[in-house]
């Protein structure tokens, strides 16, 4: 999933200055997952900038909905009909359903409420872990089924750097990608595999090459 | 028109045991002090190694220092770290660098720009060292770009380094590690300093039951240690480096810390000498340049060819 | 304690609300009444199935609505019925604190307390100490803001 944090709420407050309606708009994907833009924080971050508003002087009316998921247009249409004397969009989607509200409403303001930070993985229930780098050319196959691209701090594809000592990585606290690599090849019988020299990455088939694109023309429906 | 050779490269093939040490380019603009060390160095070591910004801590360009050092008539091996370049500029640089009179260079990953003084910085690695010295060897021996485009004329003729560390984990990796480097087109290998002579021992013991000994020179490398309290610090605060208590306790105990830093040194330099595969040390004196002629005295190492 | 200034709060009683366990302070609360011990009419409780059925949001609202104080009431540490209702409730009340003191509100105004069924005695201290402690703050700051407001002659339409 993509998981997110909140941003603070002065930053929160700066961008819905000037504001006196906001739709607030969480979202039931991965951000709820993440426990950070669900309905349930939704309702705690609108009822926070109420309170905060009130306090300041310059009080806040607030809408508060809660989408399927901010990054289908049908979804996202369903608040159309909710834009009426609204101020302001403030998102609690990942950055991706912050861009798609404000591509599907080129009149309304859209202002996120989260910071986007990686894909990843729920670890136990409030620790969540990066596990993939999105670099669109898997080498997992390669290393064990575990990321240096994104697990490693330096990306090496090839072994770990000097830096790594007791299964820890030079940046502290992470765990050395490269240890993990190497445990898991030596239980499997497959420690060989790691003298292959790899070759220089295609990073163009990363976000490098400029915003990606897919297309299946087995699956679209009109056209 | 420099020559092509590098020097370091010649003496190795006539079977000297080669003596490097480090400089460390200064946080301006002013090469001048560069120049004065390799002037006092140069009677005592056969090449000087110029880091890249280490520790990710801004610093004039190993290749500017390089050409300092060239300047002075020493014989220089610029660092190059895959942190901050790109292929594209790496590979630049080379050309540069070469064009210069520049001969050798040690390909590394570089520390990571957390222990640096930029630590907001978007780090590179766009190639790992591997990777970088394969490009180094695939542009003299090839004589293409990594992109597999034809250099057609004035190719780039480095000798090329790497490095090892024995110290870090996984340990039994480490020699694959370095079998991998050596594979990729490294000829020389300067290792991290050693402190720990039963694990290096261990260490290349292993190089040699795969016979990396005989495909690559191999450089151990020593620091001396300045004071009690520089040996502790590296003890708990340096990744990938191993220093027993043994060392702490002596230098603690000594009266006059510096000189049993040297002392020490001497006494490793002498011990690794003996260690079958060895081929020559790289002294790092970090801020203590001056104290390399008394080491390589102190060792024996004199005169230098 | 500045609040005291406004001079209204002469006239202040609070408003509290308990969120109180149906297994531990609900009882109390019965026992105490039987128990004939006395404690402040500010206080409101609403039974809950558990101390950690209360979430943030709950705790948020019942300060927008008005109430001067709130305070959670969960059974003592271990005894949990539902094991560990009573940590989880622990947790959101110190993040809802939080919120409170970012906001202005002030994270005081909110309480967790401890006790079991058998704690009628306890229960009633519990009531007077919070009463007590929102009679020193005074007022719910959003209270006197929307009242400020409504007095100004402004849209003064409190939620």
């Amino acid at each position: 999933m993509i998981v997110a944090e909140a941003k603070t709420l002065e930053e929160i407050l700066e961008s819905l200055q000037g504001m006196s309606k906001v739709l607030v708009v969480g979202c039931g994907g991965c951000v709820s997952v993440c426990l950070a833009g669900g309905e349930k924080e939704t309702g705690i971050l609108a009822s926070t900038l109420r309170m905060k508003r009130e306090l300041m002087g310059d009080p806040l009316e607030t809408v508060e909905e809660t989408l399927t998921r901010q990054c289908d247009p049908e979804y996202v249409q369903q608040l159309a009909k909710k834009l009426e004397g609204i101020d302001c969009i403030l998102s609690l989607a990942c950055g991706v359903g912050v861009q798609f509200l404000a591509e599907q409403f080129p009149q309304t303001w859209v202002v996120p409420a989260l910071n986007t930070l990686f894909a990843g993985a729920t670890m136990e229930h409030g620790l969540w872990e990066e596990r993939c780098g999105l670099c669109g050319e898997c080498v997992l196959a390669r290393t064990g089924g575990v990321c240096p691209v994104i697990r490693c701090a330096k990306s090496l594809l090839n072994g770990p750097c000097g830096g790594s000592q007791n299964g820890k990585c030079e940046v502290k606290p992470n765990e050395c990608a490269w240890q993990l690599i190497y445990n898991r090849m030596s239980e499997l019988g497959r420690v060989e595999l790691l003298l292959e020299v790899a070759g220089a990455k295609d990073w163009s088939k990363s976000r490098d090459g400029g915003p990606r694109k897919m297309v299946r023309e087995d699956v679209k429906i009109d056209g | 028109m420099a020559e092509e050779k590098s020097k370091l490269q010649s003496l190795f093939e006539q079977g000297e045991f080669a003596v490097t040490c480090e400089i460390g380019p200064p946080k301006n603009a002013q090469g001048d002090g560069i120049r004065k060390h390799t002037e006092h160095l140069k009677p005592f070591v056969d090449a000087v190694n110029l880091t890249d910004n280490q520790t990710a801590i801004v610093r004039l360009s190993s290749i500017g220092a390089g050409v300092h050092v060239l300047a002075a008539g020493g014989e220089p091996i610029i660092q190059m770290t895959t942190r901050d370049r790109n292929r594209i500029a790496l590979q630049s640089d080379l050309l540069g660098a070469y064009s210069l009179g520049v001969r050798n260079v040690l390909c590394l990953s570089g520390d990571h720009q957390t222990f640096g003084n930029h630590q907001e910085a978007k780090n590179v690695y766009d190639l790992d060292s591997i990777q970088l010295i394969k490009t180094v060897k695939d542009m003299r021996e090839a004589k293409v770009f990594q992109s597999g485009e034809v250099i057609k004329q004035g190719e780039p003729r480095f000798f090329i380094g790497a490095v090892a560390n024995p110290f870090a984990d996984p340990f039994e990796f480490r020699v694959l590690r370095l079998e991998k480097k050596i594979r990729a087109g490294a000829q020389f290998i300067q290792t991290q300093c050693i402190f720990d002579m039963e694990r290096f021992e261990a260490f290349m013991d292993l190089a040699r039951k795969r016979g990396l000994h005989q495909q690559a020179y191999i450089m151990a490398g020593v620091m001396p240690i300045k004071s009690a309290k520089a040996a502790k610090y590296m003890q708990k605060n340096v990744s990938g480096m191993l220093v027993p208590d043994g060392i702490v306790e002596k230098m603690s105990k000594a009266e006059d810390q510096p000189a049993e830093g040297v002392k020490l040194c001497i006494e490793q330099i002498k011990h690794l000498r003996t260690i079958p595969g060895v081929r020559g040390v790289h002294i790092m004196a970090v801020a203590w340049e001056e104290i390399v002629p008394e080491i390589v005295k102190g060792a024996g190492l004199l005169p230098r060819p | 304690m500045e609040k005291r200034e406004s001079g209204k709060t002469e006239s202040f009683y609070p408003k509290i609300i308990a969120f109180c366990c149906y297994y531990c302070a609900y009882s109390a609360a019965d026992l105490a009444g039987s128990l004939r011990l006395q404690y402040p009419p500010a206080v409101r409780m609403i039974e809950q199935p558990c101390s950690g059925k209360v979430d943030i949001r709950l705790l948020l609202q019942a300060f927008e609505d008005g109430a001067d104080g709130v305070y959670v009431a969960g059974c003592m540490e271990g005894d949990c019925h539902f094991l560990k209702g009573n940590i989880r409730a622990k947790k959101r009340v110190n993040a809802a604190k939080k919120i409170l003191d970012k906001v202005g509100v002030g994270g005081e105004r909110l309480e967790m307390f401890n006790l079991s069924g058998s704690m009628g005695p306890r229960f009633a201290e519990i009531a007077n100490e919070m009463t007590e402690r929102i009679l020193r703050l005074g007022p719910n700051p959003l209270n006197t803001a929307r009242a400020e407001r409504a007095t100004k002659g402004e849209e003064g339409d409190p939620k």
